[in-house]
């Protein structure tokens, strides 16, 4: 296996694995591209929310008289604009969401909910005047007080969010409401018995901050509302249909009359999966006639939009002197924000799967606090909890002398291991990521003075879903491939290279559209890792379409049954004669054999292949003043196959940096009336160029057997590892538990200095 | 709208005659990049705002044998081009590298570094440590005050409208002194000092500390002066413990709050820390003179 | 509240245009020049992704008043490549996969036009702290400091 961020060739395609510069490339590195914020309309006026500056309380009146008054006011909406809203879980994103509880983040219905939530709209012919007339609306609060933490939130006496909210999954039904949205459980063998088995136990608690995913481009969108003919959103998304559908739903529209437009997209990692500003634009816009944009500031971005849930982990783990663990137990909590829908299931589903462990058993509470409504965010619910299991897990090994990743070995998860949540592995990758990990330079360097390691394993179900793409060939040969998934990080070069790969076409040959709602059929969201799987299969799904097309038209030219033509790198052949037509020649006189060749690929991928990855790290503590720098870190990864090796790297790497900040300084604080007293980049701490050192990759290549080319997916797995392997080093370098996140200069001095 | 009008004065005379008959409130504008965050927001009152990048004086730096005299409005990033300047006070151009980015550093400026007042700013402790002093220029003629004496409150100055902090001087160093500046940060770069030290060395040929000035940042309201911890070092070799006391004397002297760059116990932690760590890279640079 | 009249020459272009005293020039820039590589991220000089030069300065553009751009000459994104030919930094991140979602290129791509031009040779901790303060939150920055060093390279063997 070679390192140093070379891909491993487990096969001999001619496109697929080289490194070809993405089509969206030039427009991207010129300025050109257009992002959300980037498109103005003739006409166009501007919208603002005005934003709860309490975390919770009851609004009591709302004057807008001086607003309305101020010239170039245009429209104030409301909860109450939205055409009657009434309770059904519709898709979004990665799961699922309540219509009600979307309604109500959107805007507040009579009760505000967290520092930043969103209670009206302005529209004015400027951002300035939009800006000014926030300022002149009155509202009346009455303040009650905010829960702010899973341990308020579940106390006795708790303030309650919602009094029609009651615990789902309870044995009894309850009778009182509560801020336990709903308890699941998960089980396998018999937990009492796994832990009567072991010789040595290990359990901690464990606590994680609320995160952001830190996308640089803040929410935006320009709209058109169009009564008789078809309205119009353009908006930065990972997911345009799912903003059509959820837009739709709200404000009774049906789908053929609204047309969204997924712009260029500037990050999202799971938080633009949702809708925060599209129906309220759409609302002005109905009401004013006029086009409107909307912009988030950044503070609006980190106050109202869905952050990553904070948790407080509790796990146990036993193990017997020879290094098999029997038993592995989890009570997990997880913050759902403002309303229900945490992670937490994902969480329990996630956090023992690198195992092969008999008996297993964890709960997962989702828990509604007065923060912004928690969004997805890369590999949503696993890096909290998996963070718990590895930190454990690597404490284990310490104590049992038990070289780590040899332990982790000992006990691996691999094909026919059966999972906490069902179904048996199917081929895996994770014991050739831990040997990978084991046979790095990084893994074999020794650590100076003040250092530590730490070595962590992630695991990622990834997804597929409803992918479909059209692929148009044009009368000279060259092809434009139709899609629906946003790119987000190069993605139009993968379609390029696994339709160049089909076709035996070289990829520069194809040109890669993001259509829009109309010019294409639905698409599930980018997320999940699910593009290059099932997106990408769409794509040879089309292309086959397209060989089958050329070679009935190659066969028609000849005379001949189609069954006598082979289809050999972009080329028709008939086996019995030897007479070749290119696709260019048969794309030149397709007017002539029955008309212009198009392939349609629509499918519903099944079979998304999990992806395991370790990670090493190696940190150097201050320990004068308690701060951690990264000094090397390796990232090892299956993917099943990397179509286009860069950008898996670049996967894994800024998965490894995003990792890196959530375990050292990212964190929401909030004040105990629950202002967040941190939203902007200066105090929200996302890893810089200088904190950071180069991220070695390691792509390991263990096929998926469900996609044509192997591919599992890889975008979210890449930030489960950093979490423990970063914290853990700190452990290691101070020669204390590390428990809570972040490893913050102040909290790690803490750990020190109650430790020596 | 909150900037309602913007000046260009080209003298120091017509910047004070601006700054006094202004009839909104007033701000003085050189690198902008506290005051239009700050102007941002839209409730705040009408500000007319004066921008001082136009008089030559504001934007050029000599040093001589008089000592050094800093044009306020000079930007960062030409400040610590200056080799010059940087040979005999490397910790003032070590305090304003750390402002702020790349970026930053090409608009933003000492002047109002120090105008603004803030505690955690970089360049005040450095300032206060090589002893420089502000010559402000008002209606009434122009008066000098200490750096720690300028700054009064958190974003509180002791100019009334229609002064203008018009240079800043320092003297030039004795013989075989050098400063040195540290600041604590979460991060590597783009934060706000958690704690500061600002250090000015005086050492004698046997090695012995004969003179110091020490100041610290962002653990009081504005940044302090601390004679007790130079006082734990003159006449020391500087020894751990001497060093030790020095720190403890830093620590003692601060008066720092929590917030979400840090809690008062950590800073007072950190910030005596940082005078140790400082006071050996001067003592150091003196010695080497 | 009248509207200020600002001369000044954007990319090498006489640009003239009116603007409140209040604005930035990021804004004046993006929604009355419609020259929207320059992106805002942030608003408060955190991010760089507004990064322009002013007289070969390089500034974040959310933190200079329209009005101060009188006289001036302003470089942006749209300025880096010459017609369609890309220049040697832009081409540098595009064969190293420098950019993932791409909101922070054309930031990053002023910010290392600047750098090279200061530091021709700069090393891997030079390149990293001249461009501490320009987020990219998709790639680590492992790809964009190797396009850096190898855009130096090509243009030091160029030179």
């Amino acid at each position: 296996m070679k390192n140093n961020n070379e891909a491993i060739a487990a096969d001999n395609y001619k496109y697929i694995g080289t490194r070809s510069i993405r089509p969206d490339g030039f427009e991207k590195v010129t300025g050109r591209a257009n992002y959300g914020a980037d498109l103005s309309l003739p006409g166009m006026i501007w919208g603002k929310m005005l934003r709860s500056p309490h975390a919770h309380a009851m609004i009591k009146n709302i004057d807008t008289s001086r607003a309305e008054a101020l010239a170039g006011v245009m429209a104030i909406v409301t909860y109450d604009d939205f055409p009657g809203v009434s309770s059904e879980i519709v898709a979004a994103g990665e799961g699922t969401e309540d219509l009600l509880d979307l309604a109500r983040n959107l805007m507040a219905d009579g009760k505000v909910l967290y520092h930043g939530h969103a209670i009206l709209g302005v529209a004015a012919i400027s951002k300035q005047i939009a800006e000014q007339a926030l300022e002149l609306i009155d509202i009346d609060y009455d303040i009650l007080p905010a829960v702010l933490d899973v341990r308020d939130a579940m106390a006795k006496d708790a303030p309650i969010l919602h009094q029609t909210m009651f615990t789902k999954g309870l044995s009894e039904t309850p009778t009182t409401p509560s801020n336990v949205a709903s308890v699941v459980e998960l089980k396998k063998g018999d937990i009492l018995a796994g832990f009567a088995q072991a010789d040595i136990v290990i359990e901690r608690e464990f606590y994680t901050p609320t995160v952001h995913q830190g996308y640089i481009e803040p929410h935006a969108c320009t709209v058109r509302y169009d009564e008789h003919g078809q309205s119009m959103v353009w908006c930065s998304t990972q997911g345009h249909f799912d903003v059509r559908s959820t837009t739709a739903k709200l404000l009774h529209m049906s789908l053929s009359k609204l047309k969204v437009i997924a712009s260029e997209i500037g990050g999202g990692f799971g938080g633009k999966t949702t809708v925060y500003l599209e129906p309220v634009a759409l609302l002005m816009s109905k009401k004013t006639g006029r086009p409107v944009k909307m912009l988030m500031d950044r503070d609006e971005v980190f106050k109202a939009s869905g952050p990553g849930s904070a948790t407080r982990n509790w796990i146990k783990v036993g193990a017997r002197n020879d290094g098999t663990i029997t038993a592995m137990q989890g009570k997990l909590h997880y913050e759902a924000g403002a309303f229900k829908g945490s992670p937490a299931r994902l969480g329990g589903m996630t956090a023992f799967t690198p195992y092969d462990v008999e008996n297993m058993f964890v709960e997962c509470f989702d828990v509604v606090v007065n923060k912004p409504k928690v969004a997805a965010y890369r590999a949503p619910g696993a890096p909290q909890a998996e963070y718990a299991a590895e930190m454990i897990i690597s404490e284990l090994a310490a104590r049992l002398e038990i070289d780590p990743i040899d332990f982790r070995l000992q006990n691996v998860a691999k094909e026919g291991t059966k999972t906490i949540y069902g179904p048996k592995l199917k081929k895996v990758g994770l014991v050739e990521c831990l040997e990978a990990a084991k046979n790095s330079p990084h893994y074999q360097q020794p650590l100076k003075d003040n250092q530590g390691r730490g070595v962590s394993s992630g695991f990622w179900f990834n997804i597929g879903g409803s992918s479909s793409v059209t692929l148009n060939m044009n009368r000279d040969g060259t092809g434009t491939i139709v899609e629906g998934s946003p790119d987000i990080g190069g993605s139009r070069a993968s379609m390029q290279l696994m339709a160049a790969e089909t076709l035996g076409i070289a990829a520069d040959n194809f040109k890669t559209v993001v259509a829009d709602t109309e010019n294409i059929a639905h698409n599930d969201g980018t997320g999940g890792s699910r593009t290059t799987f099932a997106t990408g299969m769409a794509v040879v799904e089309a292309a086959k379409d397209v060989i089958r097309q050329m070679k009935s038209r190659a066969a028609s030219v000849w005379s001949v049954e189609v069954d006598t033509i082979d289809w050999v790198d972009g080329v028709a052949i008939n086996i019995d004669s030897t007479e070749k037509l290119s696709a260019a020649e048969i794309c030149a006189t397709a007017d002539r054999t029955g008309g212009q060749i198009s392939g349609q690929g629509n499918i519903n991928a099944r079979g998304a292949g999990p992806s395991f990855a370790v990670h090493i790290c190696d940190v150097e503590v201050d320990k004068e003043t308690g701060k951690v720098d990264v000094v090397r870190y390796t990232a090892i990864q299956d993917a099943g196959k990397a179509i286009h090796p860069s950008y898996v790297e670049g996967q894994y790497q800024g998965g490894a940096a995003q990792g890196i900040g959530w375990a050292l300084n990212e964190e929401y604080v909030y004040n105990d009336k629950g202002i967040l007293q941190n939203p902007g980049f200066l105090d929200y701490r996302i890893p810089l160029a200088s904190d950071l050192p180069m991220i070695e990759t390691v792509i390991v290549e263990v096929p998926n057997p469900a996609h044509p080319f192997g591919v599992r997916g890889v975008g979210e797995t890449g930030i489960i590892p950093p979490l423990a392997a970063t914290a853990y080093a700190v452990s290691d370098a101070i020669n204390a538990p590390i428990t809570d996140l972040p490893c913050s200069p102040p909290n790690v001095l803490a750990v020190i200095q109650a430790n020596s | 709208m909150p900037i309602v009008d913007y000046k260009v004065p080209v003298s120091v005379d017509e910047a004070v005659i601006m700054l006094k008959g202004c009839n909104t409130a007033v701000k003085i504008l050189a690198g902008g990049t506290d005051l239009i965050i700050q102007s941002k927001p839209a409730g705040s009152d009408p500000l007319t705002v004066v921008d001082i990048k136009s008089i030559d004086s504001m934007m050029t730096a000599s040093i001589d044998d008089e000592g050094l005299t800093l044009g306020p409005a000079m930007s960062c990033a030409e400040l610590t081009a200056r080799d010059d300047i940087k040979s005999v006070y490397p910790g003032l151009i070590e305090a304003a590298y750390l402002i702020g980015s790349t970026q930053v550093q090409g608009r933003a400026s000492i002047g109002g570094n120090l105008s603004n007042a803030s505690p955690a700013a970089d360049t005040i402790p450095a300032l206060i440590a090589i002893g420089a002093r502000c010559i402000i220029a008002g209606p009434d003629g122009e008066r000098v005050v200490a750096v720690e004496d300028f700054v009064v409150g958190v974003g509180k100055n002791c100019m009334a409208q229609g002064e203008l902090l018009k240079s800043i001087q320092v003297p030039p160093p004795e013989a075989k002194t050098s400063d040195a500046y540290l600041r604590f940060i979460p991060r590597t770069e783009m934060d706000i000092a958690v704690a500061g030290a600002g250090v000015s060395i005086t050492m004698d040929s046997e090695g012995v500390c004969t003179a110091a000035r020490i100041a610290i940042g962002a653990v009081a309201v504005t940044a302090l002066l601390v004679p007790a911890a130079a006082a734990a070092l003159v006449g020391s070799k500087l020894e751990e413990s001497a060093l030790q006391a020095a720190a403890a004397a830093a620590s003692a002297a601060s008066k720092p709050i929590s917030d979400r760059r840090g809690t008062a116990d950590y800073r007072r932690h950190v910030v005596g820390v940082l005078v140790k760590r400082a006071v050996s890279i001067a003592a150091q640079r003196a010695q080497e003179q | 509240m009248a509207k200020i009249h600002v001369s000044t020459t954007v990319n090498g272009d006489a640009v003239e245009f009116l603007c409140n005293p209040g604005e930035t020039l990021l804004d004046i820039l993006r929604n009355d020049l419609q020259l929207t590589g320059t992106k805002e991220g942030c608003g408060s000089g955190d991010c760089g992704a507004c990064s322009i030069t002013v007289d070969d300065r390089l500034v974040c553009s959310c933190l200079v008043l329209a009005v101060e751009a009188e006289g001036k000459a302003i470089g942006t994104i749209e300025g880096v490549a010459d017609k369609d030919q890309l220049n040697v930094i832009q081409q540098k991140f595009l064969e190293h996969a420098a950019l993932q979602c791409g909101i922070c290129t054309p930031g990053l791509i002023v910010s290392v036009q600047a750098l090279l031009k200061e530091n021709p040779e700069p090393t891997e901790e030079e390149a990293r702290y001249y461009l501490a303060g320009n987020l990219c939150r998709c790639t680590g920055y492992d790809k964009i400091i190797r396009a850096v060093l190898d855009a130096a390279e090509t243009m030091r063997g160029a030179a």
